[in-house]
Order: structure tokens, then sequence, then C-alpha cells
């Protein structure tokens, strides 16, 4: 499965990574499952990715839980709790 | 007619015009409630000499529509405008405007409210502080999970 990742805020600044394509394992099939894919490249990964970091998930602009099921093609983004306005 | 109307967007704006230009020609606007959100110069016990708003493009105007769509079905109001700026801004600058005309007041009262507590909680924007001791991503707050969560139980 192919996606396109998005990384903001705090999770950008430390993986110094805005955005990046990638094709993922058939195992991965949920948003966990991504996080604990994507935490394995690296300390850093790991550190940012971590099950103790609370960090919020959107997968095609949607608001989405860890269980959500990905797709083929979507754009998936990790950020920090929000705090606009 | 189009009654939402979403801005994010760099430059400052002027509360009178916005309002004007809102609520002119619908002559059945008897209220306009508006929330204006601005920079404070401390944090936390920290000074800020300055901020910088991030947002993720697309998500943001989507994120914002769906919270005043919600707002419209659950009261009868006219007008929504939100208007969000982005990058570098100064303590005492204008952040966001949240202004809602209904025809009478309680209405524009609770959904300017509503789409405040929501942005607050759901629209993707980040604020990053430069303060004396560097630059610091605000963490987001408890309270605003609450603000946002009491509106569930209603």
């Amino acid at each position: 499965m192919k996606l396109e990742l998005r990384f903001f805020a705090s999770l950008r600044e430390a993986l110094g990574v805005p955005q990046e394509s990638v094709t993922i394992p058939e195992e991965v099939k949920t948003i966990a499952d991504l996080r604990s894919h994507l935490a394995q490249r690296s300390d850093v990964w790991a550190e940012v990715l971590g099950n103790n970091k609370v960090i919020r998930c959107a997968l095609n602009q949607q608001m989405v839980n860890a269980g959500t099921l990905l797709e083929d093609g979507a754009e998936v983004a990790f950020f920090p709790p929000v705090t606009g306005g | 007619m189009v009654t939402t109307f979403i801005r994010i967007q760099e430059a400052d704006f002027d509360l009178t015009t916005e309002i004007t230009n809102l609520r002119k020609g619908d002559l059945q606007v008897g209220a306009v409630v508006s929330f204006l959100g601005t920079v404070r110069d401390m944090n936390e016990g920290s000074q800020v000499k300055a901020m910088t708003l991030e947002h993720y493009p697309g998500m943001t105007e989507k994120a914002l529509h769906d919270i005043i769509d919600q707002a419209k079905t659950r009261w009868d109001i006219r007008k929504t405008l939100v208007i969000h700026r982005v990058g570098p801004l100064l303590p005492e600058d204008q952040i966001v405007l949240v202004a809602v005309t209904s025809a009478h007041r309680g209405e524009a009262f609770a959904a300017c409210e509503f789409i405040m507590d929501y942005l607050k909680t759901a629209a993707p924007f980040w604020k990053k502080e430069e303060t004396p001791e560097g630059g610091r991503w605000v963490d987001a707050r408890i309270t605003d999970e609450a603000a946002m969560a009491r509106w569930e139980k209603k």
C-alpha cells in the first residue's frame, strides 16, 4: 500500500520531515500499526512516535482514531494536539 | 446563498469591516455576536516575545466547515465568518475572529461560543512561542477539552 505521510508542528521539527511518500508492508493495516511501523525507523522516530506521546492523526484530512483502517493512496498526517484560537 | 465564510491568512483584519460585510443586505439579522482572540505577552509563566502559527492547509478549511455545519444544525443562525491568522504574530495582535449573525441574540451567542470551543480542539493549528528561554510549542490545554466536552452533553 502506498501512503502520503505528513507531519506538523513539533513532530515535523523533531523528525525533520514535512512530507514523504511511502510504501508500507501488507501487515500494516491500521493507524496504530503505521505508527509502530514508523517508530522502528530509528531512535528519533521511536522517541517522537512512542506510545507515551499524545499524538493526533488524520486520514485524508479527517481526524481519526488509532484503530482506523488505512486506505491505499491515502494522505496520513501525524501531529500534536491542536493549539489554535 | 453562501452562509459560511472561512479565511486563513497572514494579513491582519479589520473587525468593523468584517462585521459590516457579514450582515450587509440581510434584513432578517437582529443580532451579531463576535469573538476576537488576541496574542498575550505571557503564557505559563514565561514572557512571550513573538509566536508563529502553523496549520494544515486543506484540512483546516474542512475542519472549520464541519464545525460550522454542526453549529447550523443546532442553532438557527444566518451567516458565519471565521478568520484565523497564520505565520508570525506579536503580542497584542489579533489571531482569530468568529462572527455569527442571527435573528435573535441567544442563537448567535451560543453558536459563536460553540464554534470557538470546537476550533480550539478540532482545527489543525499549532502555536510556537518565542520566549527568553527559546522557542517552544504550546501544549494543548485540558480546559479546552473540557470546554468542548460540555457541548456533547447538551
